[in-house]
């Protein structure tokens, strides 16, 4: 680091370790998140992720390792909705309380004031059920009310723990382009899924996790590239003979019908190179990506902790 | 359509940080939008009221047939704190959900993510609850002084007057020892983060121990009794004051030693517990 380039880290984790009785949910995490980019938390369920988030908010302690946010424990922000915004995943509503007093009650902690409180709940759209109490609430409501608390301060950081669960179609694209807009802003955002899929639509970054462990911290291209070992598909009349010209010790051909191969190991050009060199006729050739949620499962397959157990 | 355009985050002028005063304002407006608050406030104030009212009507009527040490049992400080009796439990039950309310829903969490230092909320609940406690039960011990007062006064029975000796600090003392013990019943909350171990504990500690002391020889009892959480907050209110039972002002202190000790206690476990 240094230099002009300098990106200030908003959310740093060192050797961030947590256990529970005998029971470590997380597990050595060492992580940064930039702002102005939408970062993925990914992993499976159990996996440690409201944990960590937990553990960025002080709300559990850590075991050992240390996390900081703006360059100081959470705990010792002095106004600490202005410099980060959190939805956690449990539900954190008095159920006999509506949602405009317990927005108004968060606020005033603050001294954020009543007009505040109300263009929040018209920005969620909670604004024909402000005055119902909470418990009556859906899924869905539940959490747009928890999108308001993270967005009272107006905060730089925001942390979301599955924000779309519970949320319908409407509510999801919602939230996305919420995140996209808070990301543009400058702000840094750090969302956490057990759905690849989700973070495919999202996310810039990806930090990954399984069992309490980094798995992967990178780009989400990347991730897809690294975790898939890019498959480039080949049809041709004279599949046979490119299969014998194409075959080394890394790269491994099959195929499942005939006239069409399928080739690990090496790019679609070394084989359309290949193929112009000695004359074969392609009739396809397509670089055949691993989808995001398969790169997912392929990447956390042993560190899913509850496994249905296949029958062998 | 609105669902297409990107919601936009309207900017925050003013930034403020926590400070205790905003945790209190922040205590009041949880405390007052619940439907359980009123309802267990409405109730310790019809409980406070009515009771020594009742209490007061009856004993008005049996009079005639009552026989002289029947009569010198009877007297008008007892009728008129009878109420007190009752809404304690009311304020002890209202007390321990002040915490436990927020433990069971999980809004504990969001509570402390906005006060992460955590006894800025502790102390912020102690005082709004202690405030607003004291602030209805004072009128409500003053009204079940007067309104007992007044039906016995048809009969011509049992007068007495708030200028007389002790009689004031006893009606003021009730209000304050209800106020004290939901206190003491929040600190317990506090420990132990569960509405019916919280009540199921206090209920122990002021209802449950103080019968069994009986099985202990009469000089032992005299010996403990007044030191006891429920005797020594009785005291507080109690017109007369035996050989076996501490001052109002000594019954104060240690019924605030043991609320001061409870409120440690909850204090040290709410900064080092997870949540």
């Amino acid at each position: 680091m240094g230099g002009a380039a300098t990106v200030r880290n908003v959310i740093e984790a060192r050797a961030l370790m947590k256990d529970y009785g005998d029971k470590r949910a997380v597990d050595g995490l060492t992580f940064t998140v930039k702002p102005g980019h939408v970062t993925g938390f990914l992993g499976p369920n159990g996996s440690g992720k409201s944990t960590t988030m937990r553990l960025i908010l002080g709300l559990d302690r850590a075991t050992s390792g240390d996390v900081t946010v703006n360059g100081k424990h959470y705990r010792d922000h002095k106004a600490p909705f202005h410099e980060v915004g959190a939805l956690l995943e449990a539900r954190s509503v008095h159920t006999g309380r509506s949602a405009y007093y317990h927005l108004l009650a968060l606020a005033q902690t603050h001294g954020i004031g009543r007009k505040r409180v109300a263009e929040l709940i018209d920005l969620v759209g909670l604004h024909d059920v402000a005055r119902k109490r909470a418990g009556q609430f859906s899924l869905g409501m539940g959490q747009r009310l928890g999108i308001a608390t993270a967005l009272l301060g107006d905060p730089q950081t925001l942390l979301l723990d599955e924000p779309v669960n519970g949320l319908d179609p409407e509510g999801i694209h919602w939230i996305r382009n919420l995140l996209k807009s808070l990301a543009a802003d400058g702000r840094a955002v750090f969302v956490s899924s057990h759905l690849m899929s989700e973070m495919a639509q999202t996310a810039d970054h990806l930090i990954v996790i399984g069992r309490g462990k980094l798995i992967a911290d990178t780009s989400v291209e990347e991730f897809v590239r690294r975790a898939s070992g890019a498959v480039v598909r080949v049809r041709s009349p004279q599949a046979d003979r490119l299969r014998h010209l194409i075959a080394g010790p890394a790269i491994t051909v099959t195929s499942e019908e005939p006239g069409v191969l399928e080739v690990a190991g090496v790019t679609s050009e070394k084989v359309g190179e290949i193929a112009a060199a000695n004359g074969i006729v392609l009739h396809e050739l397509t670089l055949l990506q691993a989808s995001l949620e398969e790169a997912f499962m392929e990447l956390t397959r042993d560190d899913v902790e509850f496994k249905a157990a296949t029958a062998a | 359509m609105s669902s297409v355009a990107a919601p936009v985050v309207p900017r925050l002028e003013h930034t403020g940080r926590v400070t205790q005063l905003r945790v209190i304002l922040s205590e009041w407006t949880k405390l007052h939008s619940l439907r359980s608050t009123r309802w267990s406030l409405f109730a310790a104030i019809v409980l406070t009221i009515g009771l020594p009212a009742i209490f007061a009507a009856v004993t008005s009527s049996h009079w005639g047939h009552m026989g002289p040490r029947e009569r010198a049992d009877r007297h008008p400080l007892d009728i008129a704190l009878a109420g007190v009796n009752l809404s304690q439990l009311a304020i002890g039950v209202l007390g321990v959900l002040v915490i436990t309310g927020e433990y069971s829903t999980g809004m504990i969490r969001a509570s402390f993510t906005a006060v992460p230092k955590r006894l800025p909320v502790l102390w912020a609940k102690i005082v709004v609850f202690g405030v607003v406690a004291f602030l209805l039960m004072l009128p409500s011990v003053l009204a079940a002084f007067w309104a007992s007062q007044a039906i016995l006064s048809k009969h011509d029975i049992l007068q007495t007057s708030l200028s007389d000796p002790g009689v004031l600090r006893s009606v003021v003392g009730g209000a304050a020892y209800a106020m004290l013990f939901g206190i003491f019943c929040l600190a317990l909350g506090a420990i132990v983060r569960n509405t019916a171990g919280g009540i199921a504990t206090f209920v122990g500690v002021f209802f449950v121990i103080p019968p069994l002391l009986n099985v202990f020889p009469v000089s032992w009892q005299n010996a403990i009794n007044p030191w006891i959480p429920n005797s020594a907050g009785r005291s507080i209110f109690q017109l007369t004051h035996g050989p076996h039972s501490l001052s109002p002002a000594g019954g104060l202190a240690i019924f605030l030693a043991y609320i001061a000790v409870a409120v440690a206690i909850a204090a040290v476990l709410l900064v080092r517990r997870d949540t």
